[in-house]
């Protein structure tokens, strides 16, 4: 594409989130796919997938023969962008959309493509994630669900963690142990896209510290799938799920794209820093809020100029990997700051909760509780400072 | 945005190189132990690199490069706690090319290319160098003669310098006077006790020292000169972080206290990599500030990104120098730790041309 047809292409996607954008509903929306609660959030969300899908405003890079748009992968980068930018509600599927889309695209049979894709993009078949154990937290090569052979079938048993989405799935990507008669660990372990619908799966919401559901707790009990949905060889797992992984990370491309979350900066703040009142008054007025608020925005600012510089070798410095290593931590620690000031902006209505009387529905309240997911998922902030200790600063270990 | 210039590039290769040989830690004692003012060998090199032109432009015979292409050479400089005058002339150079006249700078600006040493007298007895603030004075009298009355504190490398610029209010306007220093009273110039040891610092007093007309500079800009001291010493910060934070990493990992290396504790851990992050992201918004300084036109611009990094610089600094100290335990209570130079560095760093508090007070003005 040259500049002029990314330009108008750019223009005519704007136009359409514009018009189509849907209005704020009554009730709070989740943050991220992670927290879908309800189903009434569920419904809407899922309608706004399929409207998206529709205008082919979704795996616009994927192949037509499976539902997808053909086009150059250019083109959902700048839907994504605009998306952003237009700040539309995000797609629920973001697992089938993102993770288990791309990777059956890229080793599953010609079946899985037919059976599963289409359906991936259209919200019609919601995907869920089993990777985490309750007693083994983001030790993946350690799972300890059992999965064994019994004819044209395996028999599950065990239970999953944190799956997002697990009551509204109809299907998971699950890791599981097939054998310990192997040399390592890694070795044991065989990769699914198991049907929810099975009998003896069952996915149990689990009540966050918002009040809310978004996650469950997944049981298997003598749970039978067929052998013909594992994907890749018995004892392979391990390495398909690194390459679910580096799809999750957005380490290599193929995504189908859209929005997983609500977007959060400092200028929100800012703006919400305005509107709040503390003992009566604009927030922004007092000197010390100000204060605080400068804080947070140098931070917000230097994260950004961090990732600027980090893109420079010859800026690389002493340490050159440590930019790139520490966004999580970095990115996680700030949002769960700036929402616990947007509480503190509200002075005594920081004390409400989801409620008509709260500011914005309570939705700042609930964001700093949630912010937590940031902070302890995907390996917590002191875990990260172990990591950038020893990884980084070459520190002897724990 | 953040762009590195060849030039930049260069000079950092070099800077680290040449700062490395010139300053290893026992020479940064041995030169606080001889406390003379000027160490001239290692001055002349400096000067044979061409360093002290780099800002300053070719008709004058310097390199003509923007002042921000200077960063690498004081971020390597701080990195070893070199000191020496290039901070001082390098900011007296920026006051004769932004206000002085054709004449002035024709006079001066090729000595200071050459190695003259040239400095600035901003700050005042009450701790401040606003113009607002400031009470040295230019007066006239009813027969046209100028005298200058007042006096200023923090004049680096006064001892050694043939030029300072002063800033004095005439009226209520501030102006910029040029005085040779041979030409000033004996016990003008007094040596100061700072607390970062490898600093030259003096005091200046004035009482009505005679200013012809070609002594007072023409141009009037103060801000552009306070932001480009604040650019310089936070480059200079940038490089002591990343030195205090290899001291720190150094004692960590040779330490052992109940037979661990203390550095495995992660009561030390942790806080180390707050002062890696705090390191990287002042080192961030070093170069940040030299992009929007080279490339930006909008003075609010400018203004917010030198102010934003001379913020972080000092609040990083100070921090990892202070934990530095603690680190080290009983040693840390020590003259012998190193740790104690980069501290009382980064102290003198901190509070030039404002510290954390006063750049955020400026910054709540400038972003809301």
């Amino acid at each position: 594409m040259n500049e002029n047809e990314i330009g108008e292409f750019r223009s005519g996607v704007r136009a359409w989130l514009q018009d189509n954008k849907p209005a704020a509903p009554s009730f709070l929306l989740p943050e991220t796919f992670m927290e879908v609660g309800t189903d009434q959030q569920f419904e809407f969300l899922r309608r706004w997938q399929q409207k998206v899908y529709e205008a082919g405003y979704l795996g616009m890079s994927w192949p037509e023969a499976y539902g997808g748009g053909g086009q150059p992968q250019i083109m959902q980068e700048i839907v994504n962008q605009e998306m952003a930018a237009q700040r539309v509600p995000f797609v629920p599927n973001t697992i089938g959309l993102n993770w288990a889309g791309p990777l059956i695209l890229d080793m599953g049979t010609e079946a899985d493509k037919q059976r599963y894709i289409k359906n991936i993009l259209s919200a019609e078949d919601i995907w869920c994630q089993g990777f985490s154990e309750p007693d083994h937290g983001s030790d993946l090569g350690n799972a300890q669900v059992r999965a064994v052979k019994d004819g044209d079938e395996y028999v599950i048993n065990g239970s999953k963690i944190w799956t997002s989405l697990g009551s509204y799935a109809k299907y998971m990507i699950l890791i599981a142990r097939t054998s310990n008669e192997v040399p390592n660990k890694y070795a044991g372990l065989s990769f699914f896209l198991a049907p929810m619908t099975a009998h003896g799966i069952a996915p149990t919401p689990i009540k966050k510290l918002t009040g809310e559901y978004g996650f469950c707790q997944t049981y298997f009990t003598d749970a039978r799938i067929p052998a013909d949905c594992m994907l890749g060889n018995e004892g392979e797992g391990w390495s398909v799920a690194m390459k679910t992984l580096m799809f999750e990370r957005g380490a290599v491309g193929g995504q189908a794209g859209g929005l997983s979350m609500m977007d959060l900066n400092i200028n929100d703040i800012v703006e919400l820093a305005r509107r709040a009142t503390r003992n009566g008054r604009p927030a922004i007025e007092d000197p010390l809020t100000r204060d605080e608020l400068v804080k947070l925005v140098l931070e917000a600012k230097g994260n950004a100029v961090m990732g600027s510089r980090a893109r420079i070798p010859a800026l690389g410095g002493t340490y050159p990997t440590a930019v790139a290593m520490s966004g999580k931590l970095r990115s996680s620690e700030l949002k769960r700051k700036m929402t616990r000031f947007a509480v503190s902006l509200q002075g005594a209505n920081g004390a409400r909760y989801i409620s008509e009387d709260a500011l914005d529905g309570g939705k700042w309240q609930r964001s700093y509780l949630n912010s937590f997911s940031g902070t302890i998922g995907g390996g917590t902030t002191q875990i990260q400072k172990n990591i950038l200790g020893e990884r980084v600063l070459g520190l002897p270990k724990s | 945005m953040i762009r590195f210039s060849e030039e930049q590039a260069m000079l950092l290769d070099t800077a680290r190189e040449f700062c490395q040989k010139q300053s290893p830690i026992d020479a940064v004692r041995q030169v606080i132990q001889a406390g003379q003012p000027l160490d001239e060998t290692l001055w002349q090199t400096m000067v044979d690199l061409g360093w002290l032109g780099v800002t300053i432009p070719e008709i004058y015979g310097g390199l003509g490069l923007d002042l921000a292409d200077t960063v690498p050479i004081f971020e390597a400089m701080g990195r070893q706690l070199l000191a020496t005058p290039m901070l001082a002339s390098t900011l007296a150079a920026q006051v004769l090319i932004t206000n002085g006249s054709d004449d002035q700078k024709n006079q001066w600006l090729p000595k200071i290319a050459a190695g003259q040493i040239a400095t600035v007298a901003l700050t005042e007895a009450n701790g401040s160098w606003d113009p607002d603030q400031i009470t040295t004075h230019l007066n006239q009298s009813a027969s046209g003669e100028m005298t200058l009355t007042g006096g200023k504190v923090f004049v680096l490398d006064a001892g050694v310098a043939n030029v300072i610029l002063v800033s004095a209010l005439q009226g209520d306007s501030l102006r910029w006077c040029l005085l040779d220093a041979s030409e000033l009273p004996d016990g003008a110039i007094q040596r100061e006790v700072v607390i970062d040891e490898t600093r030259r610092s003096y005091s200046l007093a004035l009482s009505d020292i005679p200013i012809r007309a070609d002594q007072v500079l023409p141009g009037t800009a103060f801000k552009k000169i306070e932001l480009a001291g604040m650019l310089l010493i936070t480059a200079e910060m940038s490089g002591g972080l990343d030195g205090v934070l290899a001291v720190i990493v150094g004692y960590l990992n040779t330490r052992k206290q109940f037979d661990r290396f203390i550095g495995s504790y992660q009561a030390m851990k942790h806080p180390a990599v707050d002062i890696l992050m705090g390191s990287e992201m002042t080192r961030s918004y070093l170069y940040h500030a030299a992009t929007v300084w080279r490339d930006e036109t909008d003075d609010g611009i400018v203004e917010s990104a030198v102010r934003m990094a001379k913020c972080c610089a000092s609040e990083q600094f100070s921090e990892a120098g202070d934990r530095g100290i603690q680190f080290h335990g009983g040693f840390g209570f020590t003259y012998e730790c190193d740790a104690q130079l980069f501290l009382r560095r980064a102290l003198w760093s901190q509070y030039q041309f404002g510290d954390e508090r006063h750049q955020r007070q400026k910054l709540s003005a400038l972003l809301f």
